[in-house]
């Protein structure tokens, strides 16, 4: 699918693509249910961790009932 | 047929120093307790805490019938000793605290233990801080009691945030580290003794290996170390290895048989479910404790289902790894069910008994009633698929997100940030825990206002005899050296003897039958003078 993606887009002139910018992911949709999901990931994006590999090899409990 | 029975939570919070890797655990647990206390003051004058009274505690006692003998337990079950952190301990550990910074130029030892002044306990059980909830009397005030340990938890951080000298602290309401290890969120339920134990294994066995499906918190991960692919409805379920048994950190039961009532032993049984997830959830804390309590009382009345589970344990595990909730359970007669068969099966059943005894009706206790009908609606979602019940039930609602981080960024199951967003959505932390993120934005259903989750970090529940050791802890705490879930022990200024309170009955030392002796003595010495009817 992300494969198609790029066909489609590839008879694009740079300037098209400019305004879209950062690039919407592959087989999103625009209407507002899916902006507002957009929100709400963009949000998370924001409070994640950073380095994610790192941060959840380093969550090491030791045992519990 | 009711929801309304003497009830508690237990959570034990995952703990982790991301800027002091290595810490020791058990000090950086301690290091909660303590944060906490200095926040509340809730300390007697001496420069002690209010020690855990540990004369009742018998964790070797079983259900079935005997004890085990001490050699033969494992250390971990012997928690009627108090956790000890010797100077070996921490200087073993990489984060060696410097004296002279410990708790902002406090002096004196750490904390390992704190009666609250709304009746809870927060301690360090092994390795993580615990905050054990007072006794409510039904399933909403559990949600808003186990919710304000959440709040204690987060203001415990927040004050070591501001600590100089102390790595920041974090803390995540789940119970695995997706590394083989798991810590436990327990229930505790008051039951007659009356009730043969047989029967409550009977009774509860199929609907615990089904009750993940409305208050499983979700996990990333399959297997006990979480490298198997994929997503499952428990964080607990991969952890569990037996049907019946006293232990709860190894070879853990699906029905836990620790027989330590809290409470007149010849009355009372105190049911301790070990099989549960930590809910942040609030429909699904809900559900936790609500269908729980009237399973029990289907049990003591003798009107659950007549079901048996074929085996148990692989069962168990296989719904919570059905996401798409179509795996078939095999019952012992031969038939073949759905996870959600099973559980339409003890609400049906539910249903028909509480018609009978008005419970659920206009003139019933009003708790029971929500209960059946979140129950009802919740499976009716269920039935639709997962993100039919996003908004109510945790699993549901943690899939949905990461399957929008998967559709948008095509990940795999095992891509760390999907590991990620599995432990940052339990972070106390408002700003950082995305479960909260979820909740205020409208994602989540609610059920209890903050407002009252903030009163009961603060309050006790005042129907319970929570309502008098918090009560005491608010008023006496300077003198008082010691409590637990079943006595209060004061030390008056020039007595040599202890009093030692007991609170033996979990429906007494309420606010009704308390408030006016709480009212009428500012004083510890007249107060106690009063309710033991000592000479003054």
């Amino acid at each position: 699918m992300a494969g198609q993606e790029q066909k489609n887009t590839t008879g694009r002139t740079e300037e098209d693509e400019a305004p879209e910018a950062p690039a919407p992911p592959a087989g999103a949709q625009t209407s507002a249910a899916t902006e507002g999901l957009d929100d709400l990931l963009d949000e998370i994006d924001g409070v994640l961790e950073s380095n994610a590999e790192e941060f959840v090899r380093g969550f090491v409990q030791k045992g519990g009932q | 047929m009711t929801a309304v029975r003497v009830m508690g939570a237990e959570t034990e919070y995952g703990i982790h120093a991301p800027g002091a890797p290595g810490s020791n655990a058990t000090w950086l647990s301690s290091q909660v307790v303590h944060a906490y206390a200095l926040l509340t003051g809730e300390r007697a004058a001496g420069g002690s805490e209010a020690r855990w009274d540990y004369t009742d505690e018998d964790p070797l006692a079983d259900a079935r019938g005997w004890s085990v003998p001490r050699q033969q337990a494992h250390p971990s079950q012997l928690t009627d000793q108090p956790e000890e952190l010797t100077a070996a301990q921490i200087a073993l550990e990489n984060g060696e605290p410097d004296p002279d910074q410990d708790g902002a130029g406090n002096t004196g030892p750490l904390m390992m233990n704190m009666v609250l002044g709304n009746g809870a306990r927060l301690y360090v059980d092994h390795a993580h801080p615990e905050y054990s909830s007072p006794e409510v009397t039904n399933p909403r005030d559990a949600v808003v009691w186990d919710a304000a340990g959440d709040l204690v938890a987060l203001a415990a951080v927040r004050q070591i945030a501001g600590t100089p000298g102390l790595p920041a602290v974090n803390l995540y309401k789940n119970n695995t580290d997706n590394k083989s290890v798991s810590y436990g969120s327990h229930e505790n339920y008051l039951m007659p003794r009356a009730v043969p134990f047989g029967h409550i294994v009977s009774g509860l066995t199929p609907f615990f290996v089904t009750r993940a499906l409305i208050c499983g918190a979700g996990r990333v991960g399959l297997g006990q170390d979480g490298t198997g692919k994929g997503f499952q409805l428990s964080q607990r379920a991969d952890f569990f290895e037996a049907e019946v048994g006293l232990e709860t950190t190894i070879r853990r039961p699906i029905i836990n048989t620790r027989d330590e009532p809290h409470a007149t032993a010849e009355k009372y049984r105190r049911l301790h479910v070990i099989i549960g997830d930590a809910n942040l959830s609030q429909i699904s804390n809900f559900l936790k404790f609500g269908t729980t309590a009237l399973v029990l009382d289907m049990i003591e009345h003798g009107t659950a289902p007549d079901l048996k589970v074929q085996r148990p344990v692989e069962s168990l595990r296989q719904v919570s790894h059905d996401t798409g909730m179509s795996a078939l359970i095999g019952l012992s007669e031969g038939r073949r069910v759905t996870a959600l068969d099973i559980q339409w099966m003890y609400l049906e059943a539910a249903q028909r008994h509480t018609a009978q005894t008005g419970a659920a009706g206009p003139c019933g206790d009003g708790h029971t009633d929500q209960v059946l009908q979140r129950w009802e609606s919740v499976l009716t979602q269920l039935g639709a698929g997962p993100s039919a019940a996003s908004r109510s039930v945790e699993w549901a609602a943690k899939l949905s997100l990461l399957q929008q981080y998967r559709d948008r960024d095509s990940l795999e199951w095992d891509d760390p940030r999907l590991g990620l967003i599995d432990l940052q959505w339990s972070d106390v932390r408002p700003e950082k825990g995305l479960y909260y993120r979820l909740l205020s934005r409208g994602r989540l259903d609610r059920l209890v206002p903050e407002a009252d989750i903030t009163r009961a970090v603060a309050q006790p529940p005042e129907d319970t005899r929570a309502y008098f050791r918090g009560q005491c802890i608010q008023r006496y705490g300077a003198n008082i050296i010691g409590a637990s879930w079943d006595s209060v022990i004061f030390e008056l200024p020039g007595q040599r003897r202890l009093q030692r309170v007991p609170t033996r009955e979990p429906l007494r030392g309420t606010r009704a039958l308390t408030s006016g002796l709480f009212d009428r003595h500012r004083d510890a010495a007249d107060f106690l003078a009063e309710l033991l009817d000592l000479p003054r």
